[in-house]
Parts: structure tokens; C-alpha cells; sequence
């Protein structure tokens, strides 16, 4: 019994530190100069892509429901967060204004989490894959057409152009449509991105081993039996959908505070954009969190670093994919690979120095 | 009062009427055995009784509480566990997980206690594991404990399924099939292990079953269903001597 516990708590434990190693490097790389600008630009990203994996992990490894509009809660948080520093600068200390984005961003993303799931959790089958596909794309066009404006009156709304905001003299407009948000204070860095993701992983990782994790898991494995015990299901898929929508609401605010304008495109928070990130999950293992961290980092990584490569890096990178998934799922692969782990390769060399 | 009264139950599927007019009164601390030819629409009424199908007609009463049509939720917290005739269980999680799962109404804390690892979770769960141990020590699972529930054998499976229903600590446990698949040896350990819960647990239990010698051995009382209706119900050595019975079974 103990065995178990402090199985899962050291792989825990792995997790959290091989984030905190990789924090170090890079502070160190940095302090060195040895990091090109293209990588320094890439790190705040890079932390965005790992919270988006991991809490669409929860949805999809944990939960075992398929969801196609992460980006859309990404894009709530986003709009929101930035929405929010932009109102708010100037009446508070940056920190907590940014604290504050963070939390509501969550919050705002959370909540439409909720609304989707009530109607589409009940039902078995892949209605939640349709519905989050719809969504995300529903949220980003609307984004596109919503103007919104404040002046002394208060804050005005429109769907139509600047001009039908009414706004009195000295007004501004925050939320310009298709021009989206500009001038949201950049207050992420890279630091800032580690500790949420390190608060991501917290959250994840401890609610998996927790009571309500273990009834999630239940339903994901088999939703009959987890009924005949007692597992209110509606309430569980809902919790789990809600907290991984929340957590990609918080990348969202991380990602909005990172840009000078934010602006909502197809390939920010399109359904392209969806797809990458379940190919993090899929790529780094179905319900494996630090196989989502390894596959984001990477799949991120690989492209900007083939770029000297140009018409050939989206091949590599297609063939990368493919020998991932490989590696990954194929039995066979997988058989081969367990045989190279480094603690049988030590096992192998103890065991041939014994015969000698 | 009986523990479980069930009268008049039945449901139609289309034209079909899987089960008609079936009634039963099993009192506490009962082995109650459920017997029929295949397709006579005995998972059917384990079914109705946990709430799976809503019944057309007729009433189950539990303890005195009315828990017709109830989802299964509220009927498996009034007190009635089950187990499947194809095994379900939670595959993916340790065999541990499994009976922890099964502990999971009669155990709290919040989720935000989980997350921020606050005092409680670790009392509770200390509880837990303490609660689920000793249940998988009843059923000589507790060196398997951490193995994926998956990879138990097929008999430790059916032990494991047992084990998690008696996690939620009902009042009645209903058991589908369990020596299906079993060979004369598990079939007879799997007899002690269900004496042994009555005894042990003061546990009232009705289950189907297609073992004759399990069903002659262990339950006190039958009902013979047959086309959805019952055939004959009464003391097990009566019931098995019924020609009815025995024409049922076998032909004329």
C-alpha cells in the first residue's frame, strides 16, 4: 500500500522537478548570453503550450472525453485578462493587476466550461468533440465583431464598427474587433510562465490522486459501474471539463499579456490551434502529464529549430510526428524500448559481471 | 419487515415484455438464489432493481423505503451494490483504486482539499486505505493491492468486483453470475467467500446464478424465472425438485 503512494508521489515528484531543472538551464543560458533572441522569444510561448497540454490531458486522458476547442477557452481567457489590464492599469501595482487578470481570465473560462457542459456531458458519445469544435470557432468570430468602447458613461457595446459605440469625447475604445486588443501591458516572462505551469501541474496532478480524481478516472473506465457505486457522473465530468477549460483561460491571460496587440486569428485560437495542442497530448501519451510536457516542448521547439532548413522543415517535422507516434504506441516499439531503459541496461551489465 | 419487497415488477422492451409480474421477499440476512433458463430476463430484474431500466409497472421497496424508479445513484446510496455478469471494473486504476472508489460516498473531503493537499485529505484517505485494505484482506487480494485491476486473473477479478460493492457498505448485494467462468476449485472458494460475507458483513444477498452446485449449496431460498414470469419460488430443495422445474430446464 505504502509502495503505491510513493510510486505516483516520486513520479510526481520527477515531474515537478524535471520543470524546475529545465527553469535552471535556461536562467543559466540566459546569464551566459548564450541563448539567441528567437529562443528567448520562444520561452514565454513555449510555458503556454505546456499549460495547454496539460490541463487539455485532463479533459481528454483523464476524463476520457474527446474536446476540440481548447483554443476556444483560451481565447475567453485571453480577451478577458487583457480586457481587465487594460481597464484596470494605472489603478493598481502591476503584480497584482496581472494576479488578478490570471484569476479571472481562469474564472471566466471555467464558468464557460460550465455552461457548454451541462447539455453535452450527459449525453454519451462524442457530442462534446462537435459542441467544442463548434464553440471555439463561435468564440473567435465573435470576438472579431465585438467592439467595445468606455468613456465617462461607463463602458458602451457593439457588434457593428467603432462608430456605433457612441462614444462621448475623450472615450476610448479597448476592444477594437478585428483589430482586437493593443496595448495590454506585456507583463509575462519566462519565470512567471514556470510558476504556472508549476501551479497547473499542482492542480492536475493532485486531483488525479485525490477522491474526485479517482471517481473521474472511474467514469472514464467504466461509466456503469462507477453509477452502480454511487459516482454522481454529470458532476464529475463537469468538474474535470471545468478546471482543464479554467487552466487554458489561465494560458490565455498569460499568452494576451505576451503580445503589444492581441488579436483573435485563425491561427491563434483556431481550430488549428485545437488540433496542436491534442497532438501534444496524443503524441506525449493519452493521460500521461509529463508525456504532454516532453511532446509541447518539443513539437514547439522543432520548428523554429529547422528553420535554416526551409521548405524541408514542415516535412522533418511531419516525419518527427510520425516517428513519434511510432515509438509511442506501437507494442512492438514499445517492447524494444523497455528492453533499453536505462535501469535494465544496468540490471543487463550487473548481471553479465556476475557470470564473468 | 423484509428487507427487500419487490411486487408486480415489470418493462416491456417494444413488444417484447422481458419481465412480467415478477414479485420477491427476501428477508435480512437471506441467500437468495435467482435461477432461470437463458434470456428468462433475470439481469433484467437486477437491472430494474438498481435502477438501470425505470420499471413500467409495480413497486420495489427497500428497508421500508420506496425506491421505485430511483436512479441508480440514489438506489446504490439507499443500499443496494452490485456486480456484473461481464466483469466491470475499473481497469485502468490499481486494484486498491477500485475498492477506494467503491469508499468514495462514505469518505469526504472537498476537491479543494485534494488539490491544496490540506489537513484532511491525508486523514481521510489514511482512512480509506486503512478501510480498503482490510476489505482486500477478506478476499485474499491485499498482496495484489497495486496491480492494475486489468491484470488480476480472471477469478481475482470477480473477488475484486464483490469487494468494491461491499465498499459502499449496502444493505442488499446482488451478484450476476458470479462463478461464470470458473473452474470447480474457484466455484467452491467463491462459495466460502459468500458464506463467509453474509456471515461476516450480516449481509443479505441475491444472486443469479447457472451453477447448480452453487445454488443448491449456498442459498436458502429460490425464484425460478421463466419467460419473464415467475415459474415457482420457495425453499431451494423444493424448487429444484419442482417438475415445472425441471421441465423449464431441461424440456419435456
Amino acid at each position: 500500500m505504502k509502495k503505491t503512494m510513493s510510486k505516483t508521489t516520486k513520479s510526481n515528484f520527477i515531474t515537478y522537478g524535471m520543470v524546475i531543472v529545465i527553469y535552471a538551464i535556461v536562467q543559466i543560458l540566459t546569464a551566459t548570453g548564450s541563448l539567441s533572441s528567437l529562443f528567448k522569444g520562444l520561452l514565454v510561448p513555449l510555458c503556454i503550450y505546456v499549460i495547454l497540454a496539460v490541463s487539455l490531458n485532463l479533459t481528454v486522458g483523464i476524463l476520457g472525453e474527446l474536446s476540440l476547442g481548447h483554443a476556444g477557452f483560451m481565447c475567453i481567457g485571453a480577451f478577458v485578462g487583457s480586457f481587465f489590464s487594460k481597464c484596470m492599469d494605472g489603478t493598481m501595482p502591476d503584480g497584482l493587476r496581472f494576479f488578478l487578470a490570471l484569476v479571472l481570465g481562469a474564472a471566466v473560462a471555467a464558468v464557460f466550461g460550465i455552461l457548454i457542459g451541462i447539455p453535452v456531458l450527459r449525453l454519451r458519445g462524442d457530442y462534446l468533440a462537435i459542441v467544442t469544435l463548434a464553440f471555439g470557432e463561435i468564440i473567435k468570430n465573435i470576438v472579431n465583431v465585438l467592439f467595445v468602447g468606455r468613456d465617462a458613461a461607463g463602458f458602451h457595446f457593439s457588434l457593428k464598427d467603432t462608430m456605433s459605440l457612441n462614444l462621448a469625447e475623450g472615450g476610448e475604445v479597448i476592444v477594437k474587433g478585428p483589430q482586437g486588443i493593443s496595448g495590454t501591458p506585456k507583463d509575462a516572462t519566462f519565470t512567471i510562465g514556470v510558476i504556472l505551469i508549476l501551479f497547473t501541474l499542482i492542480v492536475v496532478l493532485n486531483l488525479i490522486n485525490s477522491r474526485d480524481g479517482r471517481a473521474i478516472m472511474a467514469i472514464r473506465d467504466n461509466r456503469i459501474a462507477a453509477e452502480s457505486v454511487g459516482i454522481n457522473i454529470t458532476r464529475y465530468k463537469l468538474m474535470a471539463f471545468s478546471i482543464s477549460a479554467g487552466l487554458a483561460g489561465m494560458a490565455g491571460v498569460l499568452y494576451a499579456h505576451n503580445l503589444a496587440t492581441l488579436t483573435a486569428l485563425p491561427k491563434n485560437f483556431g481550430y488549428n490551434m485545437s488540433i496542436t495542442i491534442l497532438v501534444f497530448v496524443v503524441l506525449g501519451g493519452i493521460g500521461n502529464i509529463r508525456g504532454s510536457i516532453i511532446a509541447a516542448v518539443i513539437l514547439t521547439l522543432l520548428p523554429e529549430l529547422l528553420r535554416g532548413l526551409n521548405d524541408y522543415r514542415m516535412l522533418i517535422y511531419a516525419i518527427v510526428l510520425i516517428v513519434m507516434m511510432i515509438v509511442n504506441w506501437s507494442p512492438k516499439a514499445q517492447a524494444i524500448m523497455s528492453r533499453y531503459t536505462p535501469k535494465n541496461l544496468l540490471n543487463k551489465k550487473k548481471s553479465a559481471k556476475e557470470v564473468n | 419487515m423484509a428487507l427487500l419487497e419487490v411486487k408486480n415488477l415489470g418493462i416491456s422492451f417494444g413488444g417484447l415484455r422481458a419481465v412480467d409480474g415478477f414479485h420477491v421477499t427476501i428477508e435480512q440476512g437471506q441467500l437468495y438464489g435467482l435461477i432461470g433458463p437463458n434470456g428468462a430476463g433475470k439481469t433484467t430484474v437486477f437491472n430494474l432493481l438498481t435502477g438501470v431500466y425505470k420499471p413500467d409497472t409495480g413497486s420495489i421497496f427497500l428497508d421500508g423505503h420506496d425506491i421505485t424508479g430511483k436512479k441508480t445513484i440514489d438506489i446504490n446510496k439507499a443500499g443496494i451494490a452490485r456486480t456484473f455478469q461481464n466483469i466491470r471494473l475499473f481497469k485502468e486504476l490499481s486494484v486498491l483504486d477500485n475498492v477506494k472508489v467503491g469508499l468514495h460516498n462514505g469518505h469526504h473531503y472537498s476537491a479543494i482539499e485534494g488539490i491544496m493537499r490540506l489537513p484532511r485529505y491525508y486523514k481521510v484517505e489514511k482512512e480509506m486505505n486503512e478501510t480498503a485494505m482490510k476489505l482486500l484482506k477478506v478476499f485474499d487480494l491485499d498482496k495484489e493491492c497495486d496491480y492494475l485491476a486489468s491484470n488480476l486473473p480472471y477469478g481475482k477479478q470477480r473477488k475484486l468486483e464483490i469487494a468494491r460493492a461491499l465498499a459502499t457498505e449496502p444493505k442488499l448485494l446482488l451478484l450476476d453470475e458470479p462463478a461464470a467462468g470458473m473452474n470447480p476449485n474457484e466455484t467452491k472458494e467463491l462459495m466460502d467467500t459468500i458464506r463467509f460475507v453474509r456471515d461476516q458483513f450480516h449481509m443479505t444477498i441475491l444472486l443469479i446464478e447457472h451453477d447448480m452446485k452453487l445454488v443448491s449449496g449456498i442459498c436458502e431460498k429460490l425464484t425460478v424465472l421463466n419467460f419473464g414470469q415467475v415459474l415457482t419460488q420457495g425453499d431451494t430443495s423444493t424448487v429444484l425438485n419442482d417438475p415445472q422445474v425441471i421441465t423449464a430446464y431441461l424440456g419435456e
